[in-house]
């Protein structure tokens, strides 16, 4: 950030809080970025000529006669090629060691796409997980988080889908990543060799909370950079958005607003939803899809993150853990992608929806005779063939350490349906279960 | 000298997120529409708040790098939208800019396009002549507009009687020519083109009385019509927590419904859903005119990432255009998705501006706000005597999925039909997720409804539907017991009692919006499917043990539901119920 010569250099700071600072100063836009004591802030209030500016990195420190600059201009990212296979901080600056890029300067959070612009998403994404492939489709275009606690391998399953997914770019925007989670995406991608497909924004732990507000909106500009400018499958992974949310109401609070439910700012749907209606489906072939992480405490979707996200994102992802079988599965009760009645049946075989909820009914129904076990009841028949197949069903399909195309996922369902049930109790449309029930 | 309100002018004053202080140098009004010049971008802006000479203006877009001192210019009126022909199969923002008309894929700030086109020659044919005595929303002529026949009317604006002295001939015109001349009382000519412009927050009134709806509002989704019916020109509102199917629900009702012209809002909510609409209706075709669905549509899209001020705008201009229409005699239907975005919206706002919140920090206001905009629906008789209706279907997105929150409880007051999206049918994939025993209609009991169902469906109808509720009720009773005591522990009949309940829930409630054919249920199949499924209650039947009463009814459900999957009366749903007939005979006791 080299100063020019015409800037003015303000020392007056007439107000400091933990997360801002205030002073007197002309000629200042709103959202312009600023370097107070040599820490980048960004203007976030103007009354008359009383600046407020937002200090992402915290106010410790810093005196009331600082020199404050004004860069005349709201964050940018420069963008290019080059930023293929680099790691970035929360600013844009490398932190791998690598040289500074030289690219064209890009506001970031730019304007929304027109949405008589955008394209129905229409692009299968497989990923080989069959708790995703079968039960919750993805499609690009969208935008879709793992709801998961803390203790669950959301990580390794993103970077999983990730590493699968048929994309030209990954962007990794990590707020409040563990050092080691960090480690662990690096190494993952770099063993994968495909490190040179990976762009990395990463705000870890060690870095001021603050920061992290600036993460999605960089990696979400270079994600418009290459689906917009070069027209390429852009897949956005971006780990942990409640950490994201957390450092939003810590802003808000600071900035004495009156919180609404869970102590979130009144916006955060709005501010949720800015970054996550980036994915979008562009006419010229690029996309950008999103899969993100909520972490949620104690399993509670209720809690205002969690619940605004469900409200944006379109469906979400439960990962569990399936005690009979020891192994964790994608929830097919809970999980549900919105955008797969536009592939299912259409870019996959045409019995793809049915096959899928005959199969969660049956699961379900196994659920309710697992119920009735417990409360120590009898079983029937059907509520025992359900059991079995349950389990069949979760160990085959649902597990996430399953690695399989869509026909062998539909295959394998229609084999468990013949090996437990009688077509009536499957109630799978006629002209399927002529085609597809094994013939023995 | 004297300024008049249209050039007062004002200067940048503070600026906090779009929430910006305007010092102004003269008379300004509440809710006066200003353009804040950034840079040679116009930025459209509400005055929400007046403070000695300070105007505080609600910016609906960005205002990423505005400057104090910027400068600003008032306009004189509200907001207000254009109406003339041209409006259907438009895709507008919530400020009514055509979005189409705008280059590139992105939004930019400050872009207006035109609402209607100026150069289009539409075919008009007079309906008044001159003598007649006309106030505001008297028709004069007509246009075709798609195939609908679009009114020209006497301004709203125009208060008082006046008298046509001419109005022109049958003929190709444009939306700005001067189709008629009308005299006021004093006798001043006064040119009526096309083209008028009204206020989004004032409703318009044009209209003789407003009686209680009466007469049902087809909308092919069975949970509703014949469970929970909507007027023509009631109101209706579904709550449901995230993934209950309240977009696929909203979709359903606006491909299949039976009405003339349909508005969606959609308000804060995720744009590729918007996209889905953009995409099928050009495409699907009207079932009742064969003409594409596009051609009946129009759509207000402010989605949840376009500026956040413009939302509260976008039902308001969508409600306006709807009250445009209705006062050409036509019914439609408005679609709002989601209003909780709206209420967000006004939260936000009233937050910025440091009111004392409400519950959950929403502003004092909303359930008037609410209530007030509810209102504006409803079904009237015209001052020349025709009928035209607005019915309003309003989603709300609970926070946490609670009905407990201000927005579902303010909402709860204002709508007259409650569809209560169940978490627990969404979980089991009983689609759509309508709970059929906590929603309600009011509609329903309205005697002078009751009457129109008795007339026009079936002199039993009436009490074939409390014959259904009680049908649920109790098999959601028995489905209690039995899993309390177990299968083997209550008798036999308390299964075929359950399983009884079933069939109407798979049958009758639950409908596949993806299948070509189950999608849409018209009222004669709805009615054929409920008698079939009621003289399935009323059979006897026997059974040995509780097994047999499961699997049995599990083959007449699927039985049923290859009725419903097959095109009414068909050879294939012919044949299905024969089969449907033997299974039943099995069990049957004389």
């Amino acid at each position: 950030m080299e100063t020019k010569a015409f800037q003015k250099i303000y020392t007056k700071i007439s107000q400091i809080t933990k997360a801002t600072c205030s002073l007197k100063a002309t000629n200042i836009g709103y959202e312009e970025m600023a370097i107070v004591h040599g820490r980048l802030a960004q203007v976030v209030k103007i009354v008359g000529e009383n600046v407020t500016l937002q200090i992402f990195s915290g106010t410790e420190g810093i005196p009331t006669n600082a020199e404050v600059l004004f860069l005349g201009r709201p964050p940018v990212l420069k963008v290019g090629e080059e930023l293929s296979g680099r790691f970035f901080n929360a600013y844009g600056d490398p932190i791998d060691g690598g040289p500074e890029i030289d690219g064209e300067e890009r506001q970031i959070g730019g304007p929304s796409v027109n949405p008589v612009r955008r394209l129905q998403p229409s692009e299968f994404i497989p990923t080989g997980i069959a708790g995703i492939d079968l039960n919750n489709a993805l499609v690009t275009g969208q935008k879709i988080p793992f709801f998961a606690d803390p203790d669950q391998p959301f990580n390794q399953v993103m970077a999983m889908v990730a590493l699968r997914a048929d994309a030209d770019k990954i962007i990794l925007g990590g707020m409040g990543l563990t050092n080691d989670d960090y480690l662990y995406y690096k190494n993952v991608f770099d063993n994968a060799g495909a490190l040179d497909r990976i762009i990395s924004f990463v705000n870890t732990t060690e870095n001021p909370p603050v920061e992290r507000l600036l993460v999605p909106d960089m990696a979400l500009t270079a994600a418009e950079y290459f689906a917009v400018d070069k027209n390429q499958k852009v897949l956005v992974l971006l780990t942990d958005m409640t950490l994201y949310a957390d450092a939003l109401s810590i802003v808000s609070n600071r900035m004495d607003q009156i919180p609404s439910k869970d102590s979130m700012p009144g916006s955060l749907y709005s501010d949720l939803a800015k970054i996550y209606e980036k994915a979008v489906q562009f006419p010229d072939g690029g996309s950008i899809t999103i899969i993100a992480v909520t972490t949620l405490s104690g399993g509670d979707i209720t809690h205002a993150i969690p619940d605004n996200t469900g409200y944006i994102t379109e469906g979400q992802l439960f990962l569990r853990k399936d005690t009979d079988i020891g192994k964790v599965i994608v929830d097919p009760f809970r999980s549900l992608s919105r955008l797969k009645q536009l592939v299912i049946g259409k870019k996959t075989r045409a019995d793809h929806p049915q096959v899928m909820n005959a199969a969660i009914r049956l699961y379900a129904d196994a659920a309710n005779a697992k119920t009735k076990l417990e409360n120590g009841f009898d079983l029937t028949d059907y509520d025992e063939r359900t059991l079995k197949f349950a389990k069949d069903y979760s160990e085959k399909l649902l597990a996430i350490d399953v690695n399989i195309e869509v026909d062998a996922m539909l295959t394998a369902c229609w084999n468990l349906f013949d090996k437990y049930f009688k077509p009536a109790e499957v109630g799978i449309k006629q002209e399927f279960v002529d085609k597809y029930w094994p013939k023995n | 000298m004297e300024k008049t309100n249209n050039m007062t002018t004002g200067k940048v004053a503070g600026i906090i997120a779009n929430l910006v202080f305007v010092e102004v140098d003269g008379p300004v009004h509440q809710n006066e529409i200003c353009y804040i010049n950034l840079g040679g971008i116009k930025l459209m802006a509400e005055i929400i708040k007046v403070m000695g000479t300070q105007a505080y203006v609600q910016v609906f877009e960005s205002t990423r790098g505005l400057k104090i001192n910027d400068t600003v210019e008032f306009t004189g009126h509200m907001l207000e939208v254009t109406l003339g022909p041209g409006i259907l199969s438009k895709n507008f923002d919530g400020l009514q800019n055509d979005l189409d008309k705008m280059m590139g894929v992105f939004l930019k700030r400050g872009e207006q396009t035109n609402p209607l086109e100026d150069d289009k020659l539409w075919e008009f044919k007079p309906l008044a002549k001159p003598g007649d005595v006309v106030i505001a929303g008297s028709w004069l002529g007509e246009v075709k507009e798609n195939w609908m026949p679009h009114k020209i009317m006497v301004p709203f604006k125009f208060e008082g009687k006046y008298t046509v002295k001419s109005v022109i001939t049958e003929g190709n015109y444009k939306i700005n020519d001067t189709i008629a001349v009308v005299n006021d009382a004093k006798g001043k000519e006064i040119n009526i083109t096309m083209v008028q412009k009204w206020p989004v927050k004032v409703p318009i009134k044009a209209y003789k009385e407003k009686p209680r709806p009466f007469k049902l509002l087809e909308t092919g989704v069975r949970v509703i019509d014949t469970l929970n019916p909507i007027a023509e020109g009631g109101t209706g509102f579904i709550p449901g927590p995230f993934g209950t199917g309240k977009t696929v629900l909203q979709h359903a009702i606006s491909k299949q419904a039976e009405a003339d012209m349909i508005i969606v809002a959609a308000c804060g909510e995720r744009a590729n859903e918007v996209v889905e609409i953009f995409t099928e209706f050009p495409e699907l075709d009207d079932p009742r005119t064969g003409r594409k669905l596009m051609e009946r549509t129009t759509i207000i899209a402010n989605t949840s990432n376009m500026p956040v001020a413009a939302r509260e705008a976008s039902v308001y201009t969508a409600m306006t255009i709807g009250e445009y229409y209705r006062a050409m005699g036509l019914k439609v239907l408005m679609l709002a998705d989601s209003t909780s975005r709206w209420a967000q919206a006004l939260r936000e706002m009233s937050n910025r501006m440091e009111e004392l919140p409400g519950q959950d920090a929403f502003p004092m206001d909303l359930p008037a706000i609410i209530s007030n905009f509810y209102s504006r629906a409803g079904f009237v008789y015209l001052n020349n005597g025709a009928s035209g209706s607005i019915t309003f279907i309003g989603t709300v997105s609970p926070a946490g999925g609670n009905l407990k929150e201000p927005v579902t409880e303010s909402t709860k007051k204002a709508a007259r039909c409650f569809y209560a999206l169940s978490q627990q049918r969404a979980d089991s994939k009983r689609y759509p997720a309508i709970d059929p025993l906590d929603s309600y209609s009011k509609y329903a009991e309205y005697p002078e409804v009751i009457e129109y169902f008795v007339k026009n469906i079936e002199p039993e109808w009436p009490q074939k539907i409390t014959l259904a509720r009680d049908i649920l009720i109790r098999g959601r009773e028995v489905a209690e017991q039995i899993n309390i005591l177990g299968d083997d522990g209550v008798p036999i009949d308390y299964h075929e009692r359950f399983w009884k309940a079933e069939v109407i829930d798979f049958v009758i409630l639950q409908q596949d919006a993806f299948d070509k054919v189950d999608a849409s249920c018209p009222m004669d199949r709805q009615k054929y499917m409920l008698s079939s499924v009621l003289d399935i209650y009323k059979t006897k039947f026997s059974f040995e043990t509780f097994e047999e009463v499961g699997s049995f009814f599990k083959r007449v459900i699927n039985q049923m539901k290859q009725m419903n999957y097959s095109e009414f009366k068909s050879e294939k749903f012919n044949k299905n119920e024969k089969e449907l007939n033997t299974i039943i005979d099995e069990r049957k006791t004389a």
